[in-house]
């Protein structure tokens, strides 16, 4: 589509200046390694194609999380985000998850959304850490915001590290905000955040050589299949 | 008392369920056995369901009324059964007096229950409503956590390490991945949720000195059986198998009330009057499925029924004896630990997982050679109502 860089200066937001999140490894459950690493924004298509399947998955409010973060990062895909970042945890090249957040100013990070695209391996838990961790120790925040769309995401995020809550509304609606301080995570991270840095290479080259989704069939049964993952 | 035998067998694959209700599953579970059976026009005559929470988290009774109407058995007896955690395995022992008596013939035993359709934490309450009223539950305790207390106390005792409780988990997943019919379809690496620092976050403490993948899941599922007299199963087309034996014991309700409480009297004495009635000992059992709704449980009872001395049952396991192809294999289907745990449908899915390995109808990956003999350890409360049966396999 054609695009006036003209108007374009104005409607695309400034970005804050932000360091980039080093890759780390975590060795899951089933003994597999997952890359977790940063999102590059050329990255976003492949993305969403792995996210377009959990759209029409109404279990545990998969629905309007992917929804949500579709949008969100093709926001970001368009600049139409102020400081958004997008990390991604990879099993032989394979997504199997996705969180994603911004910086609201230069203290504080608003979290968006946490996406295991596989389950019962507690991806989603690694990623939502590794999304803490990238805002208190590489961005350098004093606090996070953070709600839950479903009870999965209230007992991991706000009851297991555990969150404060706050009368301060949330980018995203809803129930007013929990929030992670400098504090709270300095007490959960010795029990909810792991990783190994750096990646070994062969690793790290698979993982960015090309981002492998499963066809949605198969998206489908590892988010609600019969198993109840 | 007449000899009765299992003609049909048949379960549905557990997990989380969502679109199927609990009657649905029940009905499902029931239709596969009486297809099993290969009945014909022949009419049941009485229904036995084993089931604990419907009442509770279906806000549902009378389920054994509905079923019947649902299969149309009608004028069936029918009956639900509610014994906990043994409400399966009580289910069985009801249907298989009811024919023994010799007042039915053909007999449905089904156990089901529903449990994802609630949160977990409402599911663990759920559970320990089976506490103590006044002792136990208004002080907070739930299963898990008279599971952390036992194994504790057993490690203390026994000397059980987290490495033997790590290998019931490593090999009750292992074989769940194989089974079909298993709620967590998912092997476990050592690395994973033990020795890696990562697996503080992957195998979390769920109650000290329990870890996550030391406790079963939460989970949907059912399973049936039809029983019938032997002389009447020999005629049949499937290989009978016969409840040789079955034993059901009781202990004090609190766990402080026991002199011992490593000493799991009713898992003994329950065994013990199914080993008698079989006329058969620990040794002739070929392969077992033992409730280990928590990794302990495993040991423990494949102590306390005879198959290891006391203090043994760990070593036992680390050291590969319990695995599929071991001395004595135990819960080759995956266990609760797998294929998960329907409270009520549990001790009917052990009678059903041994009656495919005595009819040698599994994949050789899951099928125990020239199996003749079977034993179930169905565990309700914390021990203080326990079922047990003997299965053998008549030769066609």
């Amino acid at each position: 589509m054609p695009v006036d860089m003209e108007l374009e200066a104005v409607l695309r937001p400034t970005q804050y200046p932000m360091p980039p999140y080093p890759p780390k490894t975590i060795t899951l459950a089933n003994g597999k390694k997952m890359v977790v690493r940063q999102a590059v924004r050329e990255d976003v298509p492949a993305i969403l194609k792995s996210v377009h399947p959990c759209l029409f998955i109404e279990r545990d409010y998969y629905d309007i999380v992917s929804a949500r973060l579709y949008g969100e990062l093709l926001a970001w895909y368009r600049y139409r985000v102020k400081s958004e970042y997008c990390l991604l945890g990879q099993v032989d090249g394979y997504l199997v998850g996705i969180v994603n957040g911004r910086l609201e100013n230069e203290k504080v990070g608003m979290s968006y959304h946490t996406l295991a695209i596989d389950r019962g391996l507690r991806i989603g838990s690694h990623l939502f850490a590794a999304k803490m961790e990238y805002h208190m120790e590489y961005l350098n925040q004093e606090s996070v915001l953070i709600v839950a769309e479903s009870p999965i995401g209230f007992r991991r995020w706000m009851i297991e590290y555990p969150l404060e809550k706050t009368d301060i509304p949330h980018e995203l609606g809803g129930g007013d905000s929990y929030r992670l301080t400098r504090a709270i995570y300095k007490a959960a991270k010795p029990r909810l955040v792991v990783g190994d840095r750096p990646v070994p290479q062969e690793l790290m080259d698979e993982a960015e050589a090309e981002i492998k989704f499963a066809d949605d069939d198969t998206i489908r049964e590892r988010i609600a299949g019969l198993k109840g993952r | 008392m007449r000899d009765v035998a299992i003609i049909g067998a048949g379960m549905i694959p557990f997990g989380r369920r969502d679109e199927d209700s609990l009657m649905d599953m029940l009905a499902y579970a029931s239709l596969k056995a009486l297809d099993d059976a290969g009945l014909g026009d022949k009419s049941v005559n009485a229904v036995y369901v084993g089931n604990m929470g419907a009442g509770i988290i279906q806000h549902q009774t009378s389920i054994a009324s509905s079923l019947v109407d649902r299969l149309s058995l009608l004028p069936a007896a029918a009956d639900v059964v509610e014994n906990g955690p043994a409400s399966g395995g009580s289910a069985v022992k009801n249907g298989l007096l009811a024919v023994a008596s010799g007042y039915y013939d053909y007999v449905l035993v089904v156990g089901g229950e529903k449990m994802r359709e609630i949160t977990g934490w409402r599911a663990t309450d759920f559970v320990a409503t089976m506490t103590h009223p006044q002792a136990e539950y208004p002080y907070g305790i739930t299963l898990p956590g008279m599971g952390g207390m036992f194994t504790r106390l057993y490690m203390e005792k026994y000397g059980v390490t987290r490495e033997h409780l790590l290998a019931v988990s490593l090999k009750n997943q292992e074989m769940g991945a194989l089974n079909p019919y298993a709620h967590v379809e998912m092997t476990l690496d050592r690395e994973g949720i033990f020795d890696s620092p990562h697996a503080v976050v992957n195998n979390p403490v769920a109650a000290d000195p329990l870890h996550l993948y030391d406790l079963c899941p939460v989970s949907d599922g059912a399973a049936a059986i039809i029983l019938c007299p032997l002389e009447m199963a020999k005629k049949m087309a499937k290989t009978p198998v016969l409840i040789a034996g079955f034993g059901q014991a009781t202990d004090t309700h609190t766990l402080q009330e026991r002199e011992d409480p490593t000493d799991l009297k009713a898992v003994t004495l329950a065994a013990r009057q199914a080993f008698e009635m079989a006329k058969l000992k620990p040794g002739d059992i070929n392969v077992a499925e033992l409730h280990d709704a928590f990794t302990i449980l495993e040991i423990a009872e494949s102590e306390h029924v005879g198959f290891f001395k006391k203090g043994e049952g760990g070593k036992a396991a680390a050291a590969g004896k319990t695995r599929f192809g071991g001395q004595i294999p135990i819960n080759v289907s995956g266990g609760l630990k797998a294929r998960g745990h329907p409270v009520g449908a549990t001790g009917v899915a052990q009678v059903v997982d041994i009656v495919f390995q005595l009819r040698h109808e599994l994949p050789k990956n899951r099928q125990v050679k020239n199996a003749r003999h079977g034993l179930t350890v169905n565990f309700g409360g914390f021990g203080n109502n326990v079922v047990s049966f003997v299965l053998k396999r008549i030769e066609p």
